[in-house]
């Protein structure tokens, strides 16, 4: 499996997500954003990072990109493109994800370990994956998932909520809401599940002796289903 | 010409950042600030001598990049 990612003046979790992909056996590349074409893939992934120092809004310079017509095309055509943290910011800003990723509530950098449940496994991005709730790491300023009420209805009608923070026990109440995220969201899919967003970075947690193996369940799930 | 763009949050959307600061103003001496609500501002300065061409050319920029639509409302001053 051939696999491609977006790097971003400003991306910084480029070479994380190339270690994590080249080890669960996807064949990746590394695609300048100043490139216009992305060389043949069966998954795209936007980095984590600060793309553009985040001027404006975060991701929004990036979603003008020269690559980004590309990616929209392969998105479009059904091919699987996966968003991790800024990854997600930029797909939310280029309209392939609804909503928008807001300053954290409380105003504070997050960044720490976190549960977060399943809450679609009808895709190939949580498929085969045994568990019902993962620990991922998140660091983020701007994971305050918000959209309004009308596009919340037609998310939860779909389906398209992905992941949502809650605690050990897969308790996705408020209490357990580090951002104040919209219902507790932490990733979303498009309508047709091929594109994913989400704030948690599986690609922290792919070593038990660094931080834990939750991401390798991820990414094994994902190749494995592909 | 130059043109000039507010873009602020709609109505309604949490602003982390002006509560912030009206909590700030009410703990310095200005007690009676009841909200803040914290936006952004553009000078734009475009090639284009015909006022209504300039605005509207400013108005699709607006709708394309420098306003989030979800959240956000944009006026052109």
């Amino acid at each position: 499996m051939k696999s491609s990612v977006i790097i971003f003046p400003g991306s910084n979790c480029d070479r994380d997500m190339d270690v994590a992909l080249k080890k669960f056996g996807f064949k990746n590349q590394m695609v300048w954003h100043h490139d216009s074409e992305i060389p043949k893939s069966d998954l795209i992934v936007l980095p984590g990072g600060f793309s553009y120092g985040d001027y404006l809004r975060c991701g929004s310079i990036a979603s003008k990109s020269r690559i980004i017509k590309s990616v929209i095309d392969f998105a479009n055509s059904g091919g699987l493109v996966l968003g991790i943290c800024n990854g997600f910011q930029i797909l939310t800003e280029t309209g392939l994800l609804p909503g928008i990723l807001q300053q954290n509530k409380y105003l504070n950098f997050i960044c720490k370990n976190v549960f977060v449940k399943i809450k679609n496994k009808e895709n190939k991005y949580f498929k085969n994956i045994k568990k019902e709730v993962l620990e991922l790491h998140i660091a983020h300023n701007e994971g305050n998932f918000f959209c309004s009420n009308d596009e919340l209805k037609s998310i939860e009608d779909n389906r398209q909520i992905a992941v949502t923070y809650c605690d050990d026990k897969g308790n996705d109440s408020e209490h357990n809401n580090p951002n104040g995220a919209i219902k507790n969201i932490a990733g979303i899919f498009n309508k047709d599940k091929n594109i994913l967003g989400m704030m948690p970075h599986p690609e922290r947690m792919i070593d038990p002796f660094l931080s834990g193996e939750d991401g390798s369940l991820f990414f094994e799930n994902l190749i494995g289903s592909m | 010409m130059k043109v000039k763009v507010i873009v602020t949050l709609k109505n309604g959307v949490l602003d982390p950042q002006g509560k912030a600061i009206q909590q700030t103003l009410n703990g310095m001496t200005f007690e009676n600030v009841s909200e803040v609500r914290q936006g952004k501002f553009f000078d734009i300065k475009v090639n284009e001598s015909d006022e209504n061409k300039a605005k509207s050319q400013v108005e699709e920029m607006c709708k394309k990049l420098l306003a989030n639509l979800v959240i956000e409302d944009y006026k052109i001053l």
